[in-house]
């Protein structure tokens, strides 16, 4: 996967740009 | 590399700073000023101020060289940080902390907590820990700061810790929440800028994305060969389940740092600075960004390193042996063999900024904790000008920080694995101690003074005695189990000398705050409407 042989470490790596995007949607749709 | 080019962005940085903690020390001025930032800061200086806080030199350096040799399974970090230390502590603990603590008056945690289970014995405990144990992990900081200002100028380290310490001391003294908030906002931008180009730089270099992952796959023999026998299986997988690599991974570094970060008391008190939910909802935007381009790309490149390295004709070997078997030595050492030269004067600035973003933090949080909590709540002393007096508690905090932080190598005989052995001892300590009953204080009406107190000292006492006699990191550079037992640690050969302190503390501190409440008084029903008053 892309590279990575584990899953779980394919998971924590795109988990944790997910979950910064999670992050930013939060941030925009609580804006005000 | 060029000395004079590093020179003149570390001046540029520190007129900067300066300047910035000269305008918080112009905008204070009152109590709640220089404890809390006036109560109204903007959400984008704050979410960076978190970020930077959170963020050490140990973070980028010390565990970017972790991730050398873990590889990128200490991204499960990342993961939980974003996750827990910034949406969950923004959005579910930030928001009550936030109201609970304008209910109450509070300027501080320690402060919170006492009033919220109308406790001034908690208050002082609590603020007592604060000063004896952060000093460890501010001292932590200092001494990675001095040592990177030391070896980058060529200086004697007791000069660079002199000047290191005295920087920021004045800002912080002089400027209160409000200089620490706005240099910390200045100082988190350049790390985040200097972080950002080196993940682009390290991806390009190594051919791509995909390419650098599979280069960093096909070496998995070349771990095997080094530490098979410890569990480990190859750079972009996870150790062996309940392997010796596992255990310190998962419970030490993950575990440790991805939960202790819900009870620090220097960033908890971040959410005390804003009025409304509306910034703190704000500030998850900025705060997963910024923890994601700061420990995302750390484990990222420190992992990827090995790759650069082994197919170096210089070198021909994996970056723990590149660096001469040190840790801490393999980020810088990539720097500066795989980086143009002027990015290593940008990741210079990156490194100070990421100490001093973190040391200020720590020395308001340590002072506040001294001067207001201990002194004025728990000895009554109460002068005319509090101010002043907070001020006077962080001078003496502050030199007591630099003075653990001269004696500390000389004690430990280690180097600069102290800097990862203070920064988890304090996140794990914060954790046991703490987070029981933080959460208790914002979730659960049930939970009783008592309790609270009982959860407090299990946490501690376990904690304390799992780090001196059973977790081996610990416990054999201490000695004292040594001395008294004649081993190392009272795990024997077994697998619990490599479990963190707060496997053990957590859950034994929780369980008795929860069984403790059963048999104790509830806490007065008129105070808990105070406390919840508006919660939703």
């Amino acid at each position: 996967m892309l590279g990575i042989k584990d899953f779980w470490v394919f998971f924590a790596y795109f988990g944790s740009i997910a979950g910064a995007l999670v992050c930013v949607a939060y941030g925009i749709i609580n804006w005000n | 590399m060029n000395i004079l080019l590093i020179s003149i962005i570390v001046i540029i940085f520190l007129i900067i700073t300066g300047l910035l903690g000269y305008l918080g020390w112009r905008n204070t001025k009152n109590e709640a000023d220089y404890l809390l930032a006036g109560r109204k800061t903007h959400p984008v200086i704050m979410a960076i101020s978190y970020g930077a806080t959170f963020i050490s030199t140990a973070a980028i350096i010390g565990f970017g060289g972790a991730a050398a040799v873990f590889g990128m399974g200490i991204l499960w970090l990342t993961f939980l940080n974003i996750i827990i230390g910034i949406f969950i502590a923004f959005v579910v603990f930030g928001k009550r902390t936030r109201k609970i603590g304008h209910n109450l008056d509070a300027h501080t945690f320690p402060e919170l907590l006492g009033k919220r289970y109308d406790s001034r014995f908690l208050q002082v405990a609590s603020g007592l820990l604060i000063f004896f144990s952060m000093p460890l992990y501010a001292g932590s900081v200092i001494i990675g700061g001095a040592s990177f200002i030391a070896q980058t100028f060529g200086i004697n380290y007791e000069i660079a810790l002199f000047f290191f310490v005295a920087v920021v001391a004045v800002y912080v003294v002089m400027g209160g929440l409000k200089g620490v908030m706005y240099t910390d906002a200045f100082q988190g931008s350049v790390m985040f800028i200097g972080m950002f180009i080196l993940l682009v730089f390290t991806y390009v270099k190594l051919g791509g994305v995909v390419s650098a992952h599979q280069a960093l796959t096909n070496l998995a023999p070349e771990a095997v060969k080094v530490w098979g026998g410890a569990g480990h299986r190859g750079w972009t997988e996870m150790p062996s389940l309940g392997s010796v690599f596992w255990w310190q991974l998962v419970s030490t570094i993950v575990m440790g740092v991805g939960i202790g970060v819900l009870a620090q008391p220097q960033l908890a008190v971040r959410f005390m600075t804003v009025k409304s939910d509306r910034e703190l909802n704000r500030g998850v935007l900025i705060g997963g960004v910024f923890i994601l381009m700061m420990t995302g790309v750390g484990f990222v490149v420190g992992a990827l390193t090995n790759v650069y390295f082994f197919n170096n004709p210089d070198f021909n070997v994996i970056s723990i042996v590149a660096a001469g078997k040190k840790v801490d030595n393999i980020i810088p050492l990539y720097i500066t063999k795989a980086m143009p030269a002027w990015f290593t004067a940008v990741f210079m600035v990156t490194l100070l900024a990421a100490a001093m973003s973190t040391l200020s933090s720590q020395f308001h949080t340590m002072g506040t904790s001294f001067g207001r909590d201990f002194m004025e709540k728990g000895l009554g002393i109460k002068s005319k000008n509090s101010l002043l007096s907070t001020k006077i508690s962080m001078s003496f905090t502050i030199v007591f920080s630099t003075v653990i932080a001269y004696y500390l190598p000389k004690f430990f005989e280690q180097g600069s694995a102290i800097i990862a052995i203070g920064t988890a001892i304090f996140f794990g300590l914060c954790a046991s101690t703490f987070l029981p009953l933080y959460i208790g204080a914002l979730f659960s009406k049930r939970v009783t003074k008592e309790a609270a107190i009982a959860g407090f000292f299990v946490g501690l006492s376990v904690s304390l005695f799992w780090l001196v006699f059973v977790h081996v990191k610990e416990s054999a550079p201490l000695g004292l189990c040594k001395v008294i037992f004649g081993v190392d640690s009272l795990g024997g050969k077994s697998i619990l000398q490599q479990v963190d302190p707060l496997i053990i503390a957590l859950p034994l501190s929780s369980l008795t705050t929860i069984v403790t409440s059963l048999f104790t008084k509830k806490i007065d029903k008129k105070h808990l409407d105070t406390c919840f008053y508006g919660v939703k």
